[in-house]
């Protein structure tokens, strides 16, 4: 996984600056993000896949796992048709390719979204008390980490799915386990320099104790940061994810993925039956847009500084 | 500078051996035996192949034992699937194909990527620069899998002008696909790092002193800020062979070039675990010793880097 450091490090220290009279960092944020075209269109590009997510079953006329006989196997018929419903036309065994491709899609969005939960709930509670407490535990944990990033990730999820079962909830597990590596980094970066301003030496003063100096006075100020890192995140989860699957290592079926769509797309793309792979990528690439414009907007809106 | 070194060799190890252990250990736990099939075997055989391949011994003496082979040896054992061959023979025989189509992708990824970023930096908002950030982020939402099936569509199934898989070592028509494919995205990477970093290094002061006492552009460019605009990209390359080496699965899998990505799926497949953990442990040890080499061309690169 790889991150411009140099961009989150500033974008890091623009968010932990004090607030200056008048506007709030998070007003001044949402006016310069709705300034920015490309942030406007990644967003707008993400509520039209959320959208097909969640109300594409309404609109879709066939089911995504009924077969359609009568077009099965003849690529002339079974391309994307108004009139017999398969709107994207059919896959290679006759399910609507329309209704595959809004499984596909939930599944891609669902691995990107609660893998980037967990690494935002673990990353930021490991970062923050390695960063917190300093010292003996901060340089073992972050020894930790750097020895688990140094490890092929691919490799040993490939290795966990296939002996422990290749279900979602295993690649929810196994995306989980590398993907709060990152942020837990960065989060402790960010609460190094946190911990020395005044507010929370007065904490401090008063007995506060730290898990409690951690939740209420730390973590707060952390939201910028990992609301931007997790947002970029999301992608990489569901590249992860669609490489597994292209490999036919990922999510099994009947249940699909975009990764697992473009494979079968590719695979039968000799016989002419190109939409089978237009469509699914067509999802793909749109999401992978709308997510990195989200993120760099949401950066740039967050740090003025870097532009 | 050897104190850094033997610092760097004091992640590099443990790494390593934390990177075998697990697999080793994921392996042991995972549900079911590699011997496991549909066939009923009878305990008695069971209990004989589990002496065979020395699963009978206690957990820590078959890891000491694994490591010993390993380390010592370079000995992965035996397949457990395909009885008269070794993992090391699967490695033997895929291993040069990856290093080849690896090593020419890598080196055309930094080779384009660093011209390319330099000369959109000199010449900014030129039509070339257009092009090259246009291209960097298109390339950033294609992947090598995707980029795969493209690829063949065009060059193999639209132009007939290039093979779209298999593989020869003297027939450098098999090695373009591949290389294109793996290297695309990474070439954007690098040529976004790169002009960025150029920029930074064109607006600094010692770049106006030396364009003020009347260096030539060629020599201001090549003496003066070429050094310092690299760091990044150096530090960017670690990363950038690990995603390599995961994308070579994608590349031996679609273009069927018959390197050990594919192995690694076939294993993976078959559940022949030895072959997986071989692999695994072969290119984390690959991805660990560039990454020990990148660390010191850093240092050497970076003034300010202190060790």
């Amino acid at each position: 996984m790889v991150f411009d450091e140099t961009k989150m490090n500033s974008l890091a220290d623009a968010t932990s600056q004090p607030d200056v009279a008048g506007r709030s960092l998070w007003a001044d944020a949402r006016r310069r993000f709705f300034r920015n075209k490309a942030a406007l269109l990644g967003l707008g590009l993400l509520i039209f896949v959320v959208c097909f997510a969640i109300f594409g079953n309404y609109i879709a006329a066939w089911n995504n796992s009924d077969i359609d006989y009568n077009v099965m196997g003849d690529a002339s018929l079974s391309g994307p048709s108004l009139s017999n419903g398969h709107y994207f036309g059919v896959d290679d065994l006759g399910r609507d390719l329309f209704a595959r491709t809004v499984q596909g899609t939930q599944i891609s969005l669902l691995v990107g979204i609660i893998g980037s939960a967990i690494a935002v709930i673990v990353g930021t509670v490991y970062g923050a008390i390695a960063g917190y407490f300093g010292g003996r535990v901060d340089g073992v944990m972050m020894r930790i980490v750097d020895i688990l990033l140094a490890i092929p990730y691919m490799f040993v999820l490939i290795l966990l799915l296939v002996m422990y079962g290749r279900s979602i909830g295993m690649l929810f597990v196994g995306v989980g386990l590398i993907s709060w590596l990152e942020m837990s980094r960065i989060v402790r970066g960010q609460t190094l320099t946190l911990k020395n301003r005044d507010y929370v030496e007065a904490a401090r003063a008063i007995g506060v104790p730290p898990l409690t100096i951690i939740r209420r006075h730390i973590l707060p100020n952390l939201v910028g940061v990992v609301v931007v890192f997790a947002t970029l995140l999301v992608p990489l989860m569901i590249l992860t994810e669609s490489f597994i699957s292209f490999l036919g290592l990922g999510v099994q079926e009947p249940q699909t993925s975009l990764g697992a769509l473009i494979s079968e797309g590719a695979g039968t793309m000799n016989y002419g039956t190109l939409w089978q792979l237009a469509f699914p990528l067509f999802f793909f690439i749109i999401t992978l847009f709308g997510f990195y414009f989200v993120g760099d907007g949401l950066r740039d809106a967050l740090d003025p500084k870097e532009r | 500078m050897i104190v850094y070194i033997l610092k760097r060799l004091a992640v590099a190890i443990p790494t390593l051996l934390v990177l075998i252990i697990v697999s080793y250990m994921l392996m042991h736990f995972a549900p079911g035996n590699p011997f496991s099939s549909e066939r009923a075997v009878s305990p008695e055989i069971m209990k004989n192949l589990d002496a065979k391949y020395g699963l009978n011994l206690p957990l820590w003496e078959q890891i000491v034992h694994y490591l010993w082979q390993v380390v010592a040896h370079f000995d992965f054992g035996p397949s457990f699937v395909y009885k008269d061959r070794t993992v090391n023979d699967i490695i033997a025989q895929g291993f040069p194909v990856t290093l080849t189509y690896g090593f020419l992708s890598f080196i055309a990824a930094v080779a384009v990527g660093v011209g390319l970023g330099i000369t959109s930096a000199i010449r900014r908002n030129s039509w070339l620069d257009y092009c090259a950030v246009g291209l960097s982020i298109g390339a950033q939402v294609l992947p090598n899998f995707v980029m795969a099936p493209i690829l063949v569509l065009i060059f193999t199934l639209g132009l007939h002008w290039l093979p779209g898989g298999g593989w020869s070592f003297h027939d450098p028509r098999f090695w373009i696909l591949p290389v294109i494919a793996l290297s695309t995205s990474y070439m954007a990477s690098i040529t976004r790092i790169t002009r960025s970093s150029m920029l930074d290094v064109l607006g600094s002061n010692h770049i106006r002193t030396a364009r003020a006492k009347g260096l030539p552009n060629r020599k201001v460019i090549l003496r003066h800020a070429l050094k310092p605009a690299l760091v990044p990209v150096v530090s960017y390359l670690g990363p950038a062979f690990v995603s390599m080496i995961t994308g070579s699965v994608i590349v031996d899998v679609y273009f069927s070039t018959g390197g050990i990505g594919k192995s690694f799926v076939d294993s993976a497949l078959n559940r022949d675990y030895a072959v997986m953990m071989g692999v695994t442990i072969l290119l984390g040890t690959l991805t660990i010793l560039f990454n020990l080499v990148v660390d010191i061309l850093y240092a050497w690169i970076d003034p300010k880097i202190r060790y």
